[in-house]
């Protein structure tokens, strides 16, 4: 296990901390440039749209599903008997198993420029004209489709966490006379506060490194307008054959990584799942 | 004023019910586009043509001609499942191997760097592994990997064993120890406990580990986009992505008949799959 780890994760580490001081393109030459590929990037004139999409991407999709869909399912569906609520829990589990192609492409329906399209189709009932979605709003497709895969983490997490709360409170607080929202207000967010600050911490991290459905919905476009950090660094190496550019992008994102993860792991007291083993013979 | 006391005395007394209806009904609707979504996909594949959004004309079996004629400009599409089966069962194999193993000694034995693995394999899980995809490309190349299935499949496996590794422990850790110590005692090496008493217990582990790791491996598509580029390697996603892209706009019945057939183990696996999620997603959280 160590080998592989250090195969697949260490070196590349390493390995994308060299490269990014390189301009190593597809001949494969080791050519030391320095901090070139750094004092380029202020420089690149897509920079500032990436920066400001990768943004807006993550803290839309952030807010509004992987914490904010996320807890309006949980709560919803723990307010209701266990065999309906885990229906509709078990729903919002379908995209993230579907494969991303076949994930992207019902998305891709849905938004179809022509009247094949859902939302034409819907907009054809009012009588209006079919509307190019791709052109006209591609962030909020993409937002939309991360997010129905995204809020389900988050789903599962808080579902947990309600459920581990005492019965007792809720039925005292209902003797009490509390309404729904100052059950929900009052004692559930309280106590699942730790979980919802650790969801968004993780899901941070993960949305600022995706780029797969992006890829296969929009590629990015139209004209930049959808692509982010984690897809440009692809698209220079990959595309343009940039590697040691695409290397040095990409070491920002693994430096933020990097500092995230020590960091989750100092707030969230991890040490508690680290108990000594109890049997111990040889 | 009488009339409204009524209705006020009305939902009173079913406040309960109007409750649940409530929240069924927004649940309804927040979840609509997966429902809708994945209604479309199945029906159209059967549908000669459809009009007012989702409704079928005729019945057809046309759109799944791809199962028995070749596409041309793609490779046979049993090849391409063969391909992605290999990839699936490789992926599985790897992982199931070393995360029950692995899981087991992280368990049970305490060794020197025992806490500093764990962290590293939480540290590692959080860590956008994505982001090491250039430096990847090059390690693949020094190694002859590019372009080959096994160093897919080596390379998704690795991603993946650190925290299916994490996941077998708290399979393992809800083993009681009195039964392992039973068999210790009763003469048994510590190895033969492991295969005879420990392993049958977290069967239920193993299978949930298995299934992530075929579905994963099943259903990868940016290392297949970006390290593999005959056509004789091409898994499902690549094909499946190039008949969105070109049929598209032409041909709506054959995508989505080719998107369902690559999603048929997802559909098979999903309601086994979606029952033990919990239990993986929650390991990591308790603190």
């Amino acid at each position: 296990m160590i080998i592989v780890v250090f195969l697949f994760f260490i070196i590349p580490v390493v390995l994308t901390i060299v490269l990014a001081f390189t301009n190593m393109d597809y001949s494969f030459k080791w050519n030391f440039v320095g901090l070139q590929n750094f004092k380029d990037i202020p420089s690149d004139f897509i920079i500032p749209r990436v920066v400001s999409n990768t943004f807006i991407y993550t803290f839309l999709t952030l807010g509004f599903f992987n914490v904010g869909m996320a807890l309006v399912i949980s709560l919803l569906t723990t307010s209701l008997s266990d065999k309906i609520g885990s229906f509709f829990r078990t729903l919002w589990m379908l995209p993230r198993l579907t494969p991303s192609v076949v994930y992207g492409l019902l998305w891709l329906w849905i938004f179809d420029p022509t009247e094949y399209g859902l939302m034409n189709y819907l907009r054809s009932l009012v009588s209006l004209q079919p509307q190019d979605w791709l052109y006209s709003s591609p962030m909020l497709i993409i937002i939309l489709a991360n997010g129905f895969i995204g809020a389900s983490m988050g789903m599962l997490v808080f579902t947990a966490a309600i459920k581990a709360i005492p019965e007792d409170y809720f039925r005292a607080a209902k003797i009490d006379g509390a309404s729904w929202f100052m059950i929900v207000r009052k004692i559930t967010l309280p106590l699942i506060k730790w979980h919802i600050l650790f969801v968004t911490a993780y899901q941070t991290l993960s949305l600022l490194a995706s780029f797969e459905y992006i890829l296969i919905i929009t590629d990015g476009g139209p004209v930049y307008r959808t692509e982010v950090w984690a897809l440009y660094t692809y698209h220079n190496a990959f595309a343009n054959f940039r590697f040691g550019y695409g290397a040095a992008l990409s070491v920002i994102l693994v430096v933020i990584g990097v500092v995230a993860a020590l960091v989750y792991m100092k707030f969230f007291g991890f040490e508690t799942l680290m108990a000594k083993p109890r049997i111990e013979v040889d | 004023m009488k009339k409204n006391n009524g209705e006020l005395g009305f939902f009173k007394r079913n406040s309960e019910k109007i409750m649940t209806i409530t929240i069924i009904l927004i649940l309804i609707l927040i979840t609509l586009p997966i429902i809708i979504g994945y209604f479309w996909l199945i029906i159209r594949s059967f549908s000669e043509d459809m009009v007012r959004g989702f409704v079928p004309t005729k019945l057809t079996l046309k759109n799944w001609r791809f199962l028995w004629s070749e596409m041309k400009g793609y490779p046979n599409i049993w090849v391409t499942t063969f391909n992605t089966s290999i990839v699936a069962l490789g992926v599985m194999a790897i992982e199931v191997l070393i995360t029950s193993l692995g899981g087991y000694a992280l368990s049970r034995y305490d060794f020197p760097g025992r806490s500093s693995i764990m962290k590293l394999i939480l540290a590692l899980h959080a860590f956008p592994a994505i982001s090491l995809m250039v430096a990847v490309f090059y390690l693949l190349k020094v190694l002859n990997l590019l372009d080959s299935l096994f160093g897919i499949i080596l390379l998704k496996a690795s991603l993946e064993i650190p925290w299916g590794t994490w996941i077998m422990k708290g399979f393992y850790d809800g083993v009681p120890w009195e039964l392992e110590m039973a068999g210790l005692i009763d003469g048994y090496s510590r190895f033969e406990t492991w295969i005879k008493i420990v392993l049958p217990l977290v069967k239920p582990g193993i299978a949930v580990t298995a299934v992530f790791a075929f579905l994963s491996g099943w259903s990868e598509f940016v290392f297949i986009n970006t390290f593999i580029f005959s056509q004789k390697f091409w898994t499902l996603s690549k094909y499946v992505k190039g008949i969105i892209g070109d049929f598209r706009f032409a041909d709506y019945g054959l995508v989505t008949a080719v998107g369902l057939f690559y999603m048929l183990p997802t559909i098979i696996f999903f309601f086994f799959v979606s029952k033990h999620m919990i239990k993986l997603t929650i390991g990591g959280v308790k603190g």
